[in-house]
């Protein structure tokens, strides 16, 4: 018996392949340019305009393709700089103990009270939202989480044999953390890559909705702005781009999980 | 230790940590470009209009000062006046308390307890019907975006069938007293409360089934069904105890659900504190922003305390070390 049918997984993996085929090959499946004007406003969804245009007269789907782009750009970026971050916090915080850990996890613990998005909204409006401050603002977000998962590995490890005998040799601090903890602390923290990405994008979506976001780029929570305005007349402005958006964050969930449940303790 | 002095000592580890809180907003404020004197004053002002507005308002002074004045007014509940409504900060937040407890306290108990339910019914029978269909949609509820909830909760019964208002806490046209009202705000409440509640519902529920599962292949269930104890108990007994990780997880959720605030605040024109948050950010009005922030995460320690005193109170093996 399984814990979750292992389908999600896959399912997941495949829904990403398409956004992702969707944000690399953009300029090839809409060919349209999602920032000219000058269609017919607010049309329904017809052969010509697949998901029909906004109240510009701007391509919808055009606008969501292009806006997988950004999605994963923020996204993955974000990531990568938040995992970046907590790895050296954590590494450091394990490995030297004492004050460092305490000063360490106490500022983790305060990026942890303060609500994410109370956090992101101070930043951005102070510093702009622009795509490269979104980046890191996000990422200052998502930092302790992993700070936190490798910290616990390193506690363990930092008394094993190896490093030890690492250490007895002379080995110096940043050599034993970069060759000996850092290789066995990183596995969980890969694990949880998805998931991260998956919430920097929500919560770029989140900003541009708010109308804090990059107003050069086409998000699919600045379409879902603009889209509140014309609910009545343009269904079709609010659920497409909201319908991107949920999409790939369910992929990004579902191979988390699927990970999750392959490389974990599995119920039999 | 007692429960007693386990709180207070909690509620004391706390006051230092909000106090970091509090300086990280000031910093984070400060080192910020753009000066605010031009957001108090507005644009096209005299420089000596910009210096008399820094001196009313302290911004002339060094920043170690601005700041010691700062934690010293903010220990004492007084986050100074909203630069741009000359109100004090704390009332500002005050007026705007209730509506998001409201919303968020009503998300949070229905998650909770629909989210824990659903789990503990369908694990018994998993890989069954309903388990796979609860797990599909579960899965679908916890990767959709609040305010896109919203907008489509908005869509559908407001402006299609009419059945709830789209905005707002109360009707505009006259102000009904007593039970009356209190009908009106429920009535304005059930979108914005269903939208900031699917998230974590399918999230707790998810949680909830996992260790259910966990919890049924223990020994200690095996030996309840020997003792050929009623199913409806055996299953009691595996809830109790897959109930516990779920508790520290929903606790968890306290600033993800603020966050989910903010954003319903605004599709649903909620008078919370998430919309006074994000209109006091859009105009730079920095004590109102550090108000609310500093507020927020007072509340999310609260949550937290409160969630672990519950951890205890469900796991009589809970001892305060």
């Amino acid at each position: 018996m399984h814990k979750h049918p292992t389908l999600g997984l896959e399912v997941g993996l495949v829904l990403l392949g398409i956004v992702v085929a969707l944000a690399v090959f953009a300029g090839v499946v809409a060919p349209l340019d999602p920032l000219r004007t000058g269609a017919v406003p607010l049309q329904p969804p017809s052969p010509h305009h697949l998901l029909g245009t906004d109240e510009l007269g701007r391509d919808l789907w055009s606008n969501i393709a292009y806006g997988a782009r950004v999605s994963l750009l923020v996204g993955v970026l974000s990531t990568l700089l938040s995992t970046v971050t907590g790895l050296a916090a954590g590494v450091a915080a394990g490995y030297y103990g004492r004050g460092v850990d305490e000063g360490l996890m106490r500022i983790a613990e305060v990026f942890q009270i303060i609500p994410g998005m109370l956090i992101a909204l101070l930043l951005v409006a102070f510093f702009g939202g622009r795509l490269w401050t979104l980046i890191p603002v996000i990422a200052l977000t998502g930092w302790p989480l992993p700070a936190r998962v490798v910290r616990s590995e390193i506690l363990s490890l930092r008394e094993r044999e190896f490093v030890l005998g690492a250490r007895a040799l002379g080995g110096r601090d940043v050599h034993i953390m970069w060759r000996h903890l850092l290789p066995n602390a990183f596995p969980p923290v890969l694990i949880g890559l998805p998931m991260q990405v998956g919430r920097a994008i929500l919560l770029e979506a989140g900003l541009s909705f708010l109308g804090l976001g990059d107003p050069g780029a086409a998000s699919w929570g600045k379409l879902l702005q603009s889209a509140q305005e014309y609910m009545r007349e343009a269904w079709w402005l609010a659920l497409f781009p909201g319908a991107a958006l949920t999409a790939t964050v369910l992929a990004l969930y579902l191979v988390a999980e699927g990970l999750h449940a392959r490389t974990g303790p599995v119920l039999q | 230790m007692s429960l007693l002095t386990y709180s207070v000592r909690r509620v004391v580890v706390a006051v230092p940590m909000l106090l970091s809180v509090a300086v990280l907003t000031f910093v984070l404020v400060h080192i910020a470009p753009g000066d605010p004197a031009y957001y108090l004053a507005g644009d096209g002002g005299t420089p000596a209009y910009y210096a008399l507005i820094r001196q009313k308002f302290g911004l002339d002074r060094p920043l170690p000062e601005q700041l010691a004045r700062y934690l010293w007014t903010v220990a004492h509940g007084d986050f100074g006046r909203s630069l741009q409504q000359g109100q004090p900060v704390l009332s500002l937040i005050i007026t705007r308390v209730p509506a998001t407890l409201l919303l968020v306290g009503s998300a949070f108990v229905v998650s909770a307890v629909v989210g824990v339910a659903i789990g503990a019914l369908v694990a018994p029978r998993a890989n069954g019907f309903a388990d796979r269909a609860v797990l599909g949609t579960t899965a679908l509820g916890s990767a959709l975006p609040v305010f896109w909830t919203g907008l489509l909760l908005a869509l559908l019964f407001s402006l299609r069938l009419g059945w709830f208002p789209v905005q707002g806490m109360m009707s505009s046209r006259g102000s009904p007293a007593g039970w009356a009202r209190a009908v009106d705000v429920l009535h304005h409440l059930i979108l914005p409360m269903t939208a900031l509640a699917v998230q974590p519902l399918a999230a707790f529920s998810r949680l909830m089934r996992l260790k259910m599962l966990e919890a049924l292949a223990e020994p200690f269930i095996l030996t309840a069904r020997a003792k050929g104890l009623p199913n409806a108990r055996v299953m009691l007994q595996a809830a109790r105890n897959a109930v516990l990780p779920v508790v520290t997880v929903i606790g968890g959720h306290a600033g993800a659900l603020v966050t989910g605030a903010v954003l319903t605040e605004t599709v649903f024109a909620w008078p919370g504190l998430g919309r006074l948050a994000l209109d006091a950010t859009l105009t730079r009005d920095y004590p109102v922003v550090m108000g609310v922030v500093v507020i927020a995460s007072v509340g999310t320690v609260i949550i937290n305390l409160v969630t672990d005193l519950a951890y205890a109170a469900v796991d009589p093996r809970i001892t305060y070390a």
